[in-house]
């Protein structure tokens, strides 16, 4: 998977839950509405000024709680990838099944400021600041987990391959 | 324990928290949910899976099915099954909550890794299995592929001393540990030490079940002499059961001294840090409209015999409805022998068919706005149960039925030592 660049967003708080990118309410609303609500509980607004293929860099624990599949509100949003302090267990597994690349990069919050161009490459889990030149690396994805994402998500892959 | 088993099942010689590994699973769980024919379930049939014999289809979370959705997924779950020969198919009336079987029938045995669409899928850490649930994405493609893949977490160890003391349950340690502990999200949890010795099976596989409400990873315990005492009255079938190793690296060991326990109740919408002693709410005389025993958690044959004790020969509450869930079929049937289901109905609780019923909230005990109900089932979450305006306690399922018998949420502890005396006294 190649290297994704883009303008970095930086929401700083630990613990972010899925409800607040998925909240209950907006189930019912138009695709739209649904999406002006992603995050709106932290960063009202937010939602509607993301750019096809920007970054969004979260502290800790990003994504906890219920199991919902919410990257699919953030790749909806045009986000292309997240890079957090740290993610939520099941949230991390969502993003490979809902195909948004994703990094855990301890100690990102201190090497960006938002509207910094960042690349990340998910594959050799390599994270670098443009703006500032700050290099970091975090974990590589293993190539089953990449293969997934490339491929459009758990799904897209299982129909692929002729499971499904 | 489950790095060891981790380790093993990917061939690596060791692994560390933050890797990931690429694994198979020697137990494989769909439960009737995953049927859904919605976009992020199954939308198109399974083609073809790797390991036929791995998978288990348990139908439980809403049997026999209260609709046409569930009816629709019951029916693809066994074309299912029978086209692609699934290993094991729990049929409604012939199984019961997918964790109560797995222990129950020693689905999957000490060292083993165990994998379900359903998030209380640590109950099976009770057998010493590394067992945690994954996404409902994760779960067919791992039944399809054989393989599943797991980000290793760091392990906290609670070492159990002392032993459990009269009229203190399993959900009573977890709900003890809830309250002084706390969230452990990101991390595997271990137990270990003569206080879990001291507890029985049925306690242990409480506690080990509710560890999901710590937002716990893997949960482990040992495969001390009742657990391979429990194996042996099931299968014969080999395993090789996993121990810490002496210089394990834990990210914290906490001691808790079973003694220092007594029963608890778990206030409406958390559990975590939202505990209180079942003596001091008993005195506010909360009333309750519903009282619910059951779930993978609590649905046990030890909760329908506490449950049976305390209100024999006694009348439910005017304005209460007391739902007891067996979580099995052979529970059913074993507390139909022994009469506690004739005791729990003369007395006014209604005894539902084995399922997941109430504790999910899908149907046999859905709550009303401004309804209060206490349960001993798994969650207190907002909504879990129904309306999201009816507040859910928690508690065992001694204090679930001494609140039915006396209408408002009770201690148990003056129920139970009154029976122990008049066991005491006709001895
Ligand atoms: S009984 Fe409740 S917690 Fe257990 S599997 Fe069923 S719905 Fe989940």
């Amino acid at each position: 998977m190649s290297t994704l660049t883009g303008k970095a967003w930086v929401i700083p708080n630990d613990y972010i839950n899925t409800d607040a990118m998925m909240p209950h309410r907006g189930y019912d609303m138009a695709p739209r509405e649904q999406e002006s609500l992603v995050l709106a509980t932290i960063r009202p607004g937010w939602a509607m000024l993301v750019q096809p293929g920007d970054i969004l860099i979260t502290g800790r624990a990003f994504g906890t709680g219920s199991s919902r599949p919410a990257p699919t509100m953030l790749t909806r949003l045009g986000i292309a990838a997240v890079v957090s302090e740290s993610v939520g267990e099941i949230f991390f597994r969502n993003c490979v099944s809902y195909a948004l690349p994703v990094l855990e990069l301890p100690g990102v919050l201190s090497i960006v400021t938002e509207g910094d161009t960042v690349s990340v490459d998910i594959e050799l889990g390599t994270f670098d600041n443009r703006t500032t030149g700050v290099s970091a690396r975090g974990e590589a994805m293993p190539s089953m987990l990449l293969d997934t994402i490339a491929a459009g998500g758990t799904h897209a892959v299982l129909r692929r391959d002729g499971y499904l | 324990m489950v790095h060891k088993v981790l380790a093993a099942r990917s061939g690596l010689a060791e692994v560390h928290p933050g890797q990931i590994v690429v694994t198979d699973v020697d137990l494989i769980v769909l439960a009737d949910s995953v049927f859904n024919p919605e976009p992020e379930r199954l939308p198109t049939d399974i083609k073809k899976v790797a390991h036929p014999e791995r998978i288990a289809v348990l139908m439980d979370h809403a049997v026999p099915a209260p609709n046409i959705k569930y009816a629709t997924a019951h029916k693809r779950a066994r074309e299912h099954a029978k086209r692609l020969g699934f290993g094991r198919m729990a049929e409604v009336g012939k199984g019961g909550i997918e964790h109560q079987l797995i222990f129950e029938e020693c689905l999957a045995l000490p060292g083993q890794l165990v994998a379900s669409n359903d998030s209380h899928t640590s109950a099976a850490g009770v057998l010493n299995c590394a067992a945690r649930g994954l996404g409902m994405a994760d779960i067919i493609q791992l039944a399809c592929t054989g393989k599943t893949w797991y980000k290793v977490s760091p392990t906290i160890k609670f070492r159990l001393e002392g032993s459990l003391p009269f009229g203190v349950y399993g959900k009573d340690v977890f709900l003890h540990i809830a309250q002084l502990y706390g969230s452990q999200e990101g991390h595997d949890i271990e137990f270990e030490g003569p206080g879990l010795e001291s507890m029985p099976l049925d306690d242990r596989a409480t506690l080990s079940t509710m560890c999901t409400e710590l937002n716990a990873n893997f949960v482990m315990m040992p495969a001390d002499r009742l657990v391979r005492e429990h194996i042996a009255s099931v299968t014969d079938a080999p395993y090789i059961p996993v121990e810490a190793d002496e210089d394990a690296e834990y990210a914290a060991i906490y001691v808790v001294n079973l003694d220092d326990i007594s029963s608890g109740i778990a206030m409406p919408n958390a559990m975590n840090r939202n505990v209180r002693s079942a003596s001091s709410i008993g005195e506010e005389r909360i009333a309750i409209d519903q009282a619910f025993i059951g779930s993978c958690a609590n649905g046990k044959l030890s909760d329908l015999r506490v449950a049976a004790d305390i209100v024999r020969g006694k009348r439910v509450a005017e304005g209460v409805r007391f739902i007891v869930t067996p979580g099995s079929q052979q529970i059913y049937l074993d507390a139909i022998r022994l009469g506690y289901i004739e005791t729990l109905a003369a007395a006014g609780a209604l005894v539902t068919s084995s399922t997941c019923g109430a504790c999910a909230g899908g149907h046999m005990g859905v709550l009303a706005a401004g309804e209060v109900c206490i349960t001993s089932s798994t969650r207190n979450f907002k909504g879990r149960m129904g309306s999201p305006d009816a507040e859910i306690y928690m508690g065992s399922s001694a204090a679930v039925a001494a609140s039915a018998l006396a209408g408002y949420i009770a201690d148990p502890m003056p129920a139970l030592l009154a029976l122990r005396d008049t066991a005491r006294e006709s001895a």
